[in-house]
Protein backbone atom coordinates (compact mmCIF):
# COMPACT_ATOMS: atom_id res chain seq x y z
CA UNK A 1 0.00 0.00 0.00
CA UNK A 2 1.31 3.80 -0.36
CA UNK A 3 2.71 4.96 2.63
CA UNK A 4 0.33 7.66 4.08
CA UNK A 5 0.17 9.24 7.79
CA UNK A 6 -1.85 7.02 9.51
CA UNK A 7 -1.95 4.16 7.16
CA UNK A 8 -5.13 5.67 6.47
CA UNK A 9 -7.04 4.12 2.71
CA UNK A 10 -10.65 4.06 1.67
CA UNK A 11 -12.72 0.64 1.98
CA UNK A 12 -11.77 -2.03 -0.25
CA UNK A 13 -8.00 -1.87 0.26
CA UNK A 14 -7.28 -5.08 1.08
CA UNK A 15 -8.32 -6.09 -2.04
CA UNK A 16 -4.71 -5.19 -3.21
CA UNK A 17 -2.82 -7.93 -0.84
CA UNK A 18 -2.90 -11.36 -3.02
CA UNK A 19 -3.09 -13.22 -0.06
CA UNK A 20 -3.53 -16.61 -2.05
CA UNK A 21 0.54 -16.16 -2.40
CA UNK A 22 -0.01 -18.02 1.09
CA UNK A 23 -1.62 -20.69 -0.31
CA UNK A 24 0.48 -24.00 0.46
CA UNK A 25 -2.06 -27.07 -0.43
CA UNK A 26 -4.26 -25.78 -3.44
CA UNK A 27 -8.33 -26.92 -3.66
CA UNK A 28 -9.19 -28.65 -6.65
CA UNK A 29 -12.49 -29.36 -7.82
CA UNK A 30 -13.88 -32.53 -9.30
CA UNK A 31 -16.95 -31.52 -11.01
CA UNK A 32 -17.81 -35.33 -11.70
CA UNK A 33 -18.76 -35.47 -8.02
CA UNK A 34 -19.91 -31.75 -7.19
CA UNK A 35 -23.43 -31.42 -7.04
CA UNK A 36 -22.92 -27.69 -7.01
CA UNK A 37 -25.26 -27.32 -3.25
CA UNK A 38 -22.91 -24.29 -2.73
CA UNK A 39 -21.20 -25.40 1.21
CA UNK A 40 -17.94 -24.86 -0.12
CA UNK A 41 -18.51 -20.99 -0.99
CA UNK A 42 -20.53 -20.60 2.24
CA UNK A 43 -18.12 -21.81 4.58
CA UNK A 44 -15.05 -20.28 2.62
CA UNK A 45 -13.81 -17.48 4.98
CA UNK A 46 -12.33 -15.45 2.46
CA UNK A 47 -15.65 -15.80 0.56
CA UNK A 48 -13.35 -16.18 -2.39
CA UNK A 49 -15.51 -19.51 -3.86
CA UNK A 50 -18.23 -17.64 -5.98
CA UNK A 51 -20.83 -19.67 -8.46
CA UNK A 52 -19.51 -18.66 -11.71
CA UNK A 53 -20.81 -20.05 -15.10
CA UNK A 54 -21.31 -23.68 -14.60
CA UNK A 55 -19.93 -24.90 -11.42
CA UNK A 56 -18.16 -22.98 -8.06
CA UNK A 57 -14.72 -21.49 -8.72
CA UNK A 58 -11.83 -20.27 -6.72
CA UNK A 59 -10.66 -17.46 -6.93
CA UNK A 60 -6.49 -18.06 -6.38
CA UNK A 61 -5.51 -14.74 -5.78
CA UNK A 62 -6.91 -14.59 -2.38
CA UNK A 63 -7.45 -18.15 -1.73
CA UNK A 64 -5.10 -19.09 1.43
CA UNK A 65 -5.50 -23.36 0.92
CA UNK A 66 -6.96 -23.70 4.60
CA UNK A 67 -8.86 -26.68 3.55
CA UNK A 68 -12.31 -25.95 5.15
CA UNK A 69 -14.21 -25.91 1.59
CA UNK A 70 -12.59 -29.86 1.17
CA UNK A 71 -13.46 -30.69 4.72
CA UNK A 72 -16.97 -29.64 4.39
CA UNK A 73 -17.71 -30.38 0.84
CA UNK A 74 -20.21 -32.99 1.41
CA UNK A 75 -19.38 -34.86 -1.90
CA UNK A 76 -15.71 -34.71 -1.19
CA UNK A 77 -15.13 -33.25 -4.67
CA UNK A 78 -12.40 -30.79 -3.26
CA UNK A 79 -8.90 -32.01 -2.48
CA UNK A 80 -6.47 -30.19 -0.94
CA UNK A 81 -3.35 -31.05 -3.86
CA UNK A 82 0.50 -29.42 -3.13
CA UNK A 83 1.23 -26.63 -4.63
CA UNK A 84 4.07 -26.47 -7.41
CA UNK A 85 5.11 -23.28 -7.61
CA UNK B 1 -3.75 36.06 38.44
CA UNK B 2 -2.28 33.50 40.77
CA UNK B 3 -4.93 31.46 41.92
CA UNK B 4 -4.47 28.35 44.95
CA UNK B 5 -5.69 25.39 43.01
CA UNK B 6 -4.64 21.88 43.38
CA UNK B 7 -2.67 20.24 41.01
CA UNK B 8 -5.68 17.93 39.20
CA UNK B 9 -7.70 21.34 39.16
CA UNK B 10 -5.43 23.25 37.66
CA UNK B 11 -4.86 20.39 34.95
CA UNK B 12 -8.92 19.77 34.48
CA UNK B 13 -8.72 23.87 33.91
CA UNK B 14 -6.16 23.53 32.07
CA UNK B 15 -8.14 20.97 29.39
CA UNK B 16 -11.22 22.87 29.62
CA UNK B 17 -9.60 26.36 27.95
CA UNK B 18 -7.93 24.00 24.85
CA UNK B 19 -11.64 22.90 24.59
CA UNK B 20 -12.10 19.30 23.82
CA UNK B 21 -15.11 18.26 22.39
CA UNK B 22 -14.98 14.53 23.82
CA UNK B 23 -13.25 13.68 27.25
CA UNK B 24 -13.40 10.03 27.29
CA UNK B 25 -11.86 8.25 30.76
CA UNK B 26 -12.43 6.40 33.51
CA UNK B 27 -11.19 7.45 37.64
CA UNK B 28 -8.28 5.85 38.69
CA UNK B 29 -6.43 7.24 42.14
CA UNK B 30 -4.10 9.46 41.79
CA UNK B 31 -5.87 10.88 38.31
CA UNK B 32 -9.31 10.67 39.99
CA UNK B 33 -10.05 14.38 40.65
CA UNK B 34 -8.63 15.53 37.22
CA UNK B 35 -11.50 13.67 35.65
CA UNK B 36 -13.73 14.96 38.59
CA UNK B 37 -13.87 17.79 37.90
CA UNK B 38 -14.16 17.90 34.10
CA UNK B 39 -17.07 15.62 34.36
CA UNK B 40 -18.66 18.19 36.49
CA UNK B 41 -17.43 21.07 34.17
CA UNK B 42 -19.46 18.91 31.62
CA UNK B 43 -22.55 18.70 33.48
CA UNK B 44 -22.72 22.46 34.44
CA UNK B 45 -21.87 23.61 30.97
CA UNK B 46 -18.74 25.29 31.27
CA UNK B 47 -17.48 22.66 29.00
CA UNK B 48 -19.01 22.54 25.41
CA UNK B 49 -18.08 18.88 24.45
CA UNK B 50 -19.28 15.31 25.37
CA UNK B 51 -17.49 13.26 28.43
CA UNK B 52 -18.23 9.84 27.68
CA UNK B 53 -18.71 7.34 31.32
CA UNK B 54 -17.00 4.18 29.56
CA UNK B 55 -16.43 0.76 31.51
CA UNK B 56 -13.11 0.68 31.43
CA UNK B 57 -9.62 2.35 30.31
CA UNK B 58 -9.52 0.20 27.22
CA UNK B 59 -12.76 1.70 26.24
CA UNK B 60 -11.87 5.21 27.10
CA UNK B 61 -9.16 5.28 24.62
CA UNK B 62 -10.45 3.54 22.06
CA UNK B 63 -13.30 5.52 22.06
CA UNK B 64 -10.85 8.39 21.71
CA UNK B 65 -9.11 6.91 18.92
CA UNK B 66 -12.47 7.10 17.44
CA UNK B 67 -13.29 10.49 18.03
CA UNK B 68 -10.14 11.87 17.23
CA UNK B 69 -10.35 9.46 14.11
CA UNK B 70 -13.77 11.63 13.29
CA UNK B 71 -11.82 14.71 13.28
CA UNK B 72 -12.50 16.21 17.40
CA UNK B 73 -9.93 17.40 19.69
CA UNK B 74 -10.04 14.66 22.44
CA UNK B 75 -8.80 14.33 26.22
CA UNK B 76 -8.35 11.55 28.17
CA UNK B 77 -6.12 10.70 31.27
CA UNK B 78 -4.72 7.66 33.62
CA UNK B 79 -2.42 6.36 35.70
CA UNK B 80 -0.11 2.95 36.32
CA UNK B 81 -2.84 -0.25 35.77
CA UNK B 82 -5.44 1.89 33.77
CA UNK B 83 -2.91 2.69 31.19
CA UNK B 84 -1.68 -0.89 31.27
CA UNK B 85 -4.60 -1.68 30.68
CA UNK B 86 -5.10 0.84 27.36
CA UNK B 87 -1.70 -0.55 26.21
CA UNK B 88 -3.01 -2.14 22.56
CA UNK B 89 -4.62 1.14 22.27
CA UNK B 90 -1.85 3.24 23.11
CA UNK B 91 0.30 1.73 20.18
CA UNK B 92 -2.81 2.06 17.73
CA UNK B 93 -3.06 5.32 18.32
CA UNK B 94 0.02 6.45 17.62
CA UNK B 95 0.27 4.23 14.52
CA UNK B 96 -3.25 5.85 13.50
CA UNK B 97 -1.29 8.87 14.56
CA UNK B 98 -3.90 10.44 16.23
CA UNK B 99 -2.90 13.71 18.37
CA UNK B 100 -4.77 12.74 21.51
CA UNK B 101 -3.61 14.44 24.75
CA UNK B 102 -3.59 12.32 27.62
CA UNK B 103 -2.34 13.26 31.23
CA UNK B 104 -0.81 10.84 32.98
CA UNK B 105 -0.56 10.90 36.69
CA UNK B 106 2.20 8.90 37.58
CA UNK B 107 2.01 5.65 39.93
CA UNK B 108 3.61 2.67 40.55
CA UNK B 109 2.67 -0.75 38.99
CA UNK B 110 1.48 -3.60 41.00
CA UNK B 111 1.68 -6.23 41.82
CA UNK B 112 1.99 -5.78 45.17
CA UNK B 113 -0.63 -3.26 44.83
CA UNK B 114 0.68 0.57 45.27
CA UNK B 115 -1.27 3.75 44.29
CA UNK B 116 1.36 5.63 45.49
CA UNK B 117 3.92 7.60 42.97
CA UNK B 118 6.67 6.59 40.74
CA UNK B 119 7.20 6.57 36.98
CA UNK B 120 7.17 3.06 35.65
CA UNK B 121 3.60 3.72 34.36
CA UNK B 122 4.62 6.47 31.67
CA UNK B 123 7.99 4.58 30.91
CA UNK B 124 7.43 1.32 29.72
CA UNK B 125 5.13 3.02 26.98
CA UNK B 126 8.58 4.17 25.94
CA UNK B 127 8.44 2.44 22.85
CA UNK B 128 4.70 2.95 22.04
CA UNK B 129 5.51 6.23 19.57
CA UNK B 130 3.64 8.80 21.94
CA UNK B 131 5.30 12.05 23.43
CA UNK B 132 6.16 12.21 26.93
CA UNK B 133 6.71 15.13 28.62
CA UNK B 134 7.09 15.84 32.43
CA UNK B 135 5.74 18.77 34.54
CA UNK B 136 7.78 19.58 38.03
CA UNK B 137 4.86 21.22 39.71
CA UNK B 138 1.34 22.12 38.94
CA UNK B 139 2.08 25.30 37.06
CA UNK B 140 4.25 23.60 34.56
CA UNK B 141 1.81 20.74 34.55
CA UNK B 142 -0.95 22.46 33.19
CA UNK B 143 1.06 24.76 30.79
CA UNK B 144 2.56 21.41 29.03
CA UNK B 145 -1.06 20.84 28.35
CA UNK B 146 -1.10 23.82 26.14
CA UNK B 147 1.90 23.26 24.47
CA UNK B 148 0.77 19.49 23.97
CA UNK B 149 -2.08 19.83 22.17
CA UNK B 150 -0.49 22.30 19.95
CA UNK B 151 2.43 20.25 19.23
CA UNK B 152 0.64 16.93 18.86
CA UNK B 153 -1.90 17.98 16.28
CA UNK B 154 1.11 20.36 13.83
CA UNK B 155 0.83 18.30 10.67
CA UNK B 156 4.81 17.59 10.64
CA UNK B 157 4.33 15.46 14.03
CA UNK B 158 0.99 14.19 14.52
CA UNK B 159 1.29 12.00 17.66
CA UNK B 160 -0.22 11.32 20.74
CA UNK B 161 1.12 12.69 23.74
CA UNK B 162 1.49 12.07 27.35
CA UNK B 163 1.90 14.98 29.92
CA UNK B 164 3.29 13.31 33.52
CA UNK B 165 2.76 14.77 36.98
CA UNK B 166 3.34 12.61 39.89
CA UNK B 167 1.12 11.34 41.48
CA UNK B 168 -0.16 12.91 44.44
CA UNK B 169 2.81 15.02 45.14
CA UNK B 170 1.41 17.24 42.02
CA UNK B 171 -2.15 15.87 41.35
CA UNK B 172 -3.04 16.10 45.06
CA UNK B 173 -1.07 19.37 46.58
CA UNK B 174 -2.42 23.12 46.63
CA UNK B 175 -0.23 25.56 44.49
CA UNK B 176 -0.13 28.92 43.38
CA UNK B 177 -1.25 28.45 39.49
CA UNK B 178 -1.61 31.14 36.96
CA UNK B 179 -4.39 30.15 34.62
CA UNK B 180 -4.61 31.76 31.69
CA UNK B 181 -7.43 33.23 30.13
CA UNK B 182 -10.02 31.30 27.66
CA UNK B 183 -8.89 34.47 24.92
CA UNK B 184 -5.31 34.21 25.70
CA UNK B 185 -5.69 30.22 24.88
CA UNK B 186 -7.66 30.40 22.21
CA UNK B 187 -4.79 32.66 20.33
CA UNK B 188 -2.58 30.14 21.38
CA UNK B 189 -4.30 27.05 20.24
CA UNK B 190 -6.16 27.25 16.62
CA UNK B 191 -8.90 24.56 16.30
CA UNK B 192 -7.77 20.92 15.31
CA UNK B 193 -7.15 20.59 11.79
CA UNK B 194 -7.27 17.18 11.36
CA UNK B 195 -5.15 15.77 8.26
CA UNK B 196 -7.83 12.86 7.25
CA UNK B 197 -11.04 12.25 9.07
CA UNK B 198 -13.77 9.64 9.69
CA UNK B 199 -16.72 10.30 7.19
CA UNK B 200 -19.63 8.70 6.49
CA UNK B 201 -19.74 10.25 2.58
CA UNK B 202 -16.22 9.85 2.09
CA UNK B 203 -15.80 6.69 4.06
CA UNK B 204 -11.51 5.84 5.74
CA UNK B 205 -9.89 3.53 7.22
CA UNK B 206 -7.35 4.32 9.87
CA UNK B 207 -4.73 1.90 10.80
CA UNK B 208 -4.70 -0.39 7.64
CA UNK B 209 -3.32 -3.81 7.57
CA UNK B 210 0.67 -3.46 6.29
CA UNK B 211 2.33 -6.65 4.76
CA UNK B 212 6.09 -6.76 5.74
CA UNK B 213 6.29 -5.59 2.17
CA UNK B 214 5.53 -1.62 4.00
CA UNK B 215 4.89 -1.93 8.38
CA UNK B 216 8.47 -1.34 8.36
CA UNK B 217 8.12 1.91 6.90
CA UNK B 218 4.73 2.98 8.74
CA UNK B 219 7.41 2.66 12.00
CA UNK B 220 10.54 4.40 9.84
CA UNK B 221 7.85 7.70 9.78
CA UNK B 222 6.36 7.58 12.99
CA UNK B 223 10.11 7.40 14.49
CA UNK B 224 10.86 10.30 11.56
CA UNK B 225 7.84 12.38 13.16
CA UNK B 226 9.29 12.05 16.82
CA UNK B 227 12.32 13.17 15.65
CA UNK B 228 10.93 16.21 14.24
CA UNK B 229 8.98 17.18 17.15
CA UNK B 230 11.85 18.15 19.20
CA UNK B 231 11.96 21.33 16.88
CA UNK B 232 8.28 21.65 16.94
CA UNK B 233 8.44 21.69 20.50
CA UNK B 234 10.63 24.26 20.38
CA UNK B 235 8.96 25.92 18.25
CA UNK B 236 5.57 26.15 20.59
CA UNK B 237 7.20 26.50 23.33
CA UNK B 238 9.06 29.28 22.42
CA UNK B 239 5.82 30.99 21.05
CA UNK B 240 4.44 29.71 24.36
CA UNK B 241 7.08 31.60 26.51
CA UNK B 242 6.47 35.24 24.52
CA UNK B 243 2.81 34.99 25.06
CA UNK B 244 2.61 34.03 28.76
CA UNK B 245 6.30 34.48 30.07
CA UNK B 246 6.72 31.11 31.50
CA UNK B 247 9.93 29.34 30.10
CA UNK B 248 9.64 25.99 29.05
CA UNK B 249 11.63 26.41 25.83
CA UNK B 250 14.34 23.40 26.69
CA UNK B 251 13.12 20.08 26.13
CA UNK B 252 15.40 19.72 28.96
CA UNK B 253 16.54 22.62 31.87
CA UNK B 254 19.83 23.09 33.47
CA UNK B 255 20.16 24.21 37.22
CA UNK B 256 23.33 25.63 38.56
CA UNK B 257 25.54 23.24 35.83
CA UNK B 258 27.79 25.77 35.19
CA UNK B 259 31.37 24.80 36.54
CA UNK B 260 29.19 21.99 37.98
CA UNK B 261 31.65 18.66 38.58
CA UNK B 262 28.90 16.26 39.37
CA UNK B 263 25.12 16.26 37.62
CA UNK B 264 22.07 15.28 38.79
CA UNK B 265 19.76 14.20 35.98
CA UNK B 266 15.65 13.66 37.12
CA UNK B 267 12.26 14.38 35.97
CA UNK B 268 9.22 15.37 37.46
CA UNK B 269 8.76 16.57 40.91
CA UNK B 270 11.77 15.48 42.25
CA UNK B 271 13.86 18.15 40.45
CA UNK B 272 12.13 20.75 43.30
CA UNK B 273 13.63 19.22 45.78
CA UNK B 274 16.98 18.58 44.25
CA UNK B 275 16.83 22.41 43.72
CA UNK B 276 17.08 23.10 47.18
CA UNK B 277 19.48 20.11 47.83
CA UNK B 278 21.76 21.78 45.51
CA UNK B 279 21.26 25.60 47.20
CA UNK B 280 22.60 23.75 49.96
CA UNK B 281 25.48 21.90 48.86
CA UNK B 282 26.41 24.61 46.78
CA UNK B 283 26.94 26.69 49.71
CA UNK B 284 29.17 24.68 51.56
CA UNK B 285 31.09 24.66 48.48
CA UNK B 286 30.38 21.65 46.29
CA UNK B 287 30.07 22.46 42.73
CA UNK B 288 27.06 20.46 41.77
CA UNK B 289 24.09 21.06 39.55
CA UNK B 290 20.81 19.84 37.98
CA UNK B 291 19.48 18.53 34.38
CA UNK B 292 15.80 18.23 34.60
CA UNK B 293 14.64 16.20 31.86
CA UNK B 294 11.38 17.92 30.34
CA UNK B 295 10.81 15.59 27.43
CA UNK B 296 11.61 11.81 27.96
CA UNK B 297 10.07 11.34 24.41
CA UNK B 298 11.22 12.60 21.88
CA UNK B 299 14.99 11.84 24.21
CA UNK B 300 16.79 14.79 23.79
CA UNK B 301 20.15 13.27 23.32
CA UNK B 302 21.84 16.37 22.10
CA UNK B 303 20.64 18.71 24.36
CA UNK B 304 21.60 16.06 27.30
CA UNK B 305 25.34 16.26 26.09
CA UNK B 306 25.64 19.98 25.79
CA UNK B 307 24.49 20.60 28.96
CA UNK B 308 26.48 17.95 30.58
CA UNK B 309 29.55 19.13 28.86
CA UNK B 310 32.31 18.94 31.30
CA UNK B 311 30.69 17.28 33.89
CA UNK B 312 32.43 14.18 35.60
CA UNK B 313 30.26 12.69 37.70
CA UNK B 314 26.30 12.02 36.19
CA UNK B 315 24.07 10.78 39.24
CA UNK B 316 20.75 9.79 37.13
CA UNK B 317 17.39 9.83 39.85
CA UNK B 318 15.35 6.79 38.59
CA UNK B 319 11.80 6.33 40.15
CA UNK B 320 11.35 3.19 37.70
CA UNK B 321 13.35 0.26 37.54
CA UNK B 322 13.97 -1.30 34.13
CA UNK B 323 14.23 -4.84 35.73
CA UNK B 324 16.67 -6.95 34.06
CA UNK B 325 18.42 -4.37 32.95
CA UNK B 326 22.44 -3.62 34.32
CA UNK B 327 22.03 -0.10 34.41
CA UNK B 328 18.43 -0.45 36.19
CA UNK B 329 16.94 2.52 35.19
CA UNK B 330 15.12 3.39 31.76
CA UNK B 331 16.34 7.02 32.44
CA UNK B 332 20.15 6.46 33.01
CA UNK B 333 20.16 4.56 29.77
CA UNK B 334 19.23 7.33 27.61
CA UNK B 335 21.97 9.64 29.47
CA UNK B 336 24.63 7.33 29.04
CA UNK B 337 24.00 6.89 25.84
CA UNK B 338 23.94 10.69 25.12
CA UNK B 339 26.86 11.40 26.88
CA UNK B 340 29.67 8.29 26.31
CA UNK B 341 31.34 9.78 23.70
CA UNK B 342 32.66 12.62 26.67
CA UNK B 343 33.48 9.75 29.08
CA UNK B 344 32.06 10.92 32.72
CA UNK B 345 31.02 8.46 35.51
CA UNK B 346 26.96 7.91 35.52
CA UNK B 347 25.17 5.83 37.54
CA UNK B 348 21.50 5.36 38.00
CA UNK B 349 20.21 5.12 41.26
CA UNK B 350 16.56 3.55 42.03
CA UNK B 351 14.64 5.11 44.71
CA UNK B 352 11.28 6.54 45.88
CA UNK B 353 9.71 3.48 43.78
CA UNK B 354 5.92 3.46 44.95
CA UNK B 355 5.54 6.55 47.04
CA UNK B 356 8.72 6.39 48.94
CA UNK B 357 9.84 10.18 50.01
CA UNK B 358 13.24 11.52 48.42
CA UNK B 359 14.56 13.73 50.81
CA UNK B 360 17.09 16.16 50.54
CA UNK B 361 19.51 14.29 52.08
CA UNK B 362 18.68 11.63 50.42
CA UNK B 363 19.89 13.57 47.41
CA UNK B 364 23.09 14.78 49.21
CA UNK B 365 23.91 10.69 49.89
CA UNK B 366 23.55 9.85 45.71
CA UNK B 367 25.93 12.98 44.77
CA UNK B 368 29.00 11.66 47.05
CA UNK B 369 27.78 8.16 45.84
CA UNK B 370 28.62 9.75 42.17
CA UNK B 371 31.46 11.02 43.32
CA UNK B 372 33.12 8.37 44.72
CA UNK B 373 32.46 5.94 41.19
CA UNK B 374 29.53 3.98 43.55
CA UNK B 375 28.05 2.00 40.35
CA UNK B 376 24.20 1.58 39.78
CA UNK B 377 21.71 0.59 42.33
CA UNK B 378 18.93 1.40 45.08
CA UNK B 379 18.90 3.92 47.17
CA UNK B 380 16.75 4.16 50.42
CA UNK B 381 16.65 0.67 50.86
CA UNK B 382 15.40 -0.65 54.01
CA UNK B 383 17.83 -3.34 54.52
CA UNK B 384 16.56 -5.04 57.50
CA UNK B 385 13.55 -6.29 54.79
CA UNK B 386 15.51 -7.86 52.93
CA UNK B 387 16.70 -11.56 53.68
Amino acid sequence: MALNVGAVAAPGHARNNKTGSWRVFCPTLDTAKCNKCGTCALICPEVCITLSGEFYSVDYDFCKGCGLCAEECPKDAITMKKEEK
Amino acid sequence: MLQITEGSHAVAEAVKLCRPQVVSAYPITPQTHIVERLAEMVADGDLNGEYICVESEFSALSSCVGASAAGSRVYSATTSQGLAFMAEVVFNAAGMRLPIVMTIANRALGAPLNIWNDQQDSIFLRDSGWMQIYGEDAQEAMDLHFIAYKLAERHDVLLPCFVCLDGFIVSHTFEPVDIPSQKEIDEFLPAFNPLHRLDAKNPMSFGMYATPDCYQEFRYEINAAMIRAKAAYREIAAEFKAKFGRDYTGLVEGYRLEDAETAIVAMGSICGTAKDAIDEMRDAGEKVGLLKIRSFRPFPSEEVRTALKGVKNIAVIEKNISIGSRMLGAVGLEVKDAVYKDSPNIFSYVGGLGGRDIRKRDIKQIVQWAKEGRNDCFFGLREELLK
